[in-house]
């Protein structure tokens, strides 16, 4: 497969092989294909089916709030802490639809700290970017999306933030102006500023080894001192060197920097 | 299905249930002490939370150590592994554990045919695959997978399961090496790499 990668300047061989495989039979079944060498050649030869590939393998499942526990520990032990800076930047790098980054949002704001901070949220699929840009998301959602809300320690009316429009929530300006979002891939891309406090919730976990190292590393020189780097429920440093550099909020998957 | 009673060539042993599954997990568990040469995952459907309850039950059940699964853990021989909720449990070439969190297969993240599947294609004739009660069509395919891959297929009597829908259905769509009720389970475990 590397060829095919290469050919369209993505490189996936540093993704995880078992979770990789996965996605690439599903995708194979999903869309009828009779024998691999036809399902190569159409990714070879047709752009646009080359960016359903995109689209298929990386997984863009998400939700706002989710794993309520995590954003309780961000509002009540991590945002007061950052308080104290003139500025917050705030990185959600594996953004995809944005549910995360508008969660973040609505912390940043009942913390009083929105006015001064700056999301930049960036993920390697074009497609969910529009999505997240657009902070519109399906209303079915907003029952679950409220439960976790106010089991992360929200006090208010969660309906407040959105308003309800054909079967859609729509999320306010007032939230988005505060939100970068841009294309990165986290295989080739480099660092592009520096950062109070890094999101990559359950990306990590798609790649293997080294290309965890080498993102891990993309982080560490994208933040600041003293800045937090939070990883998925299942996620961790402890496999990684720099660990030594980094360390853990309790027993919570947030590290901090403690060492240049 | 009086063949041979023992299995031997064992690297990974992966239990998988739903409904009725954790009572039988409660009781094989006390009666095991070590795993001779082999590995152990355990998989339930659980509701997707952050709470780790189902590990310290079944750690308070087994002298065997029991693993937190953590993205890219290496998988040891001797050890206890329960996959996590909301996660699919597959796993790598090189003897660990990886995670996913697409798409919910059968209703169900972790799904037990993501699992047997993805187990079947790393560890193929050395997998022993057993499937218990539970009330869900997942684990079937994941059978068909494992048996076709080389391993072993042991499944839950329906008869002797608290929800006899999991087991029935696996029956009905393959061919397994050993169908065993709880006490019988116990056995071909315990048999495990003895000779």
């Amino acid at each position: 497969m590397n060829e095919i990668y290469e050919y369209h300047g993505y490189d996936f061989s540093g993704y995880s092989h078992a979770s990789f495989k996965r996605r690439i039979d599903r995708l194979y079944q999903l869309d009828g294909f009779k024998n691999f060498p036809d399902f190569l050649s159409r990714i070879r030869m047709d752009g646009d089916y080359f960016n359903r590939m995109v689209e298929e393998i990386t997984v863009n499942v998400t939700e706002m709030f989710r794993d309520p526990l995590f954003y309780k520990v961000l509002r009540t032990e991590i945002l007061p802490v950052l308080a104290t800076k003139p500025f917050l930047r705030i990185w959600h790098a594996g953004c995809s639809t944005g549910e995360e980054v508008y969660s973040m949002a609505i912390l940043l704001r009942e913390a009083n700290l929105l006015h001064k901070s700056l999301m930049y949220a960036t993920d390697l699929n074009p497609s969910v970017l529009d999505t997240a840009r657009k902070g519109v998301f399906p209303i079915r959602m907003m029952k679950q999306y409220s439960e976790n809300y106010i089991a992360s320690g929200g006090k208010n009316d969660f309906s407040q933030y959105y308003t309800a429009h054909y079967g859609f929530a729509k999320f306010p300006e007032e939230l988005s102006a505060k939100m970068v979002f841009s294309q990165h891939n986290l295989v080739s891309d480099r660092s592009f500023n520096e950062f109070d406090l890094i999101l990559c919730r359950n990306v990590l976990i798609y790649f293997d080894k080294d290309l965890q190292d080498k993102a891990l590393t993309l982080f560490d020189d994208s933040l600041a001192r003293l800045g937090y780097l939070a990883l998925g429920t299942k996620e961790t440093l402890k496999f990684s060197d720099l660990q030594k550099k980094y360390e853990q909020h309790n027993r919570d998957k947030i590290w901090k920097k403690i060492k240049e | 299905m009086e063949k041979d009673k023992r299995i031997n060539g064992c690297k990974l042993l992966i239990l998988g249930g739903s409904a009725g599954s954790l009572e039988v997990l409660i009781k094989i568990l006390p009666h095991l002490t070590v795993l001779p040469g082999y590995a152990m995952v355990i998989v339930l459907h659980r509701k997707g939370s952050e709470d780790n309850t189902l590990e310290e039950l079944i750690a308070i059940k087994t002298t065997v150590p029991v693993v937190e699964v953590e993205d890219k853990t290496p998988l040891m021989p001797g050890h206890i592994y329960v996959a996590p909720s909301d996660y699919h449990l597959l796993f790598e070439n090189n003897d660990t554990l990886s995670l996913d969190t697409s798409e919910k297969v059968n209703y169900s993240r972790p799904s037990i045919d993501v699992c047997f599947e993805s187990a079947a294609d790393v560890y193929g004739h050395s997998l022993v695959a057993i499937l218990l009660s539970g009330a869900n069509a997942d684990g079937t395919n994941g059978l068909i997978s494992v048996k076709k891959a080389g391993g072993t297929v042991i499944i839950q009597e329906p008869g002797s399961a608290e929800v006899s829908f999991m087991p029935g259905n696996a029956l009905d769509n393959m061919k397994p090496d050993y169908v065993a009720d709880v006490k019988g389970i116990l056995e071909l475990i315990l048999s495990i790499n003895t000779d």
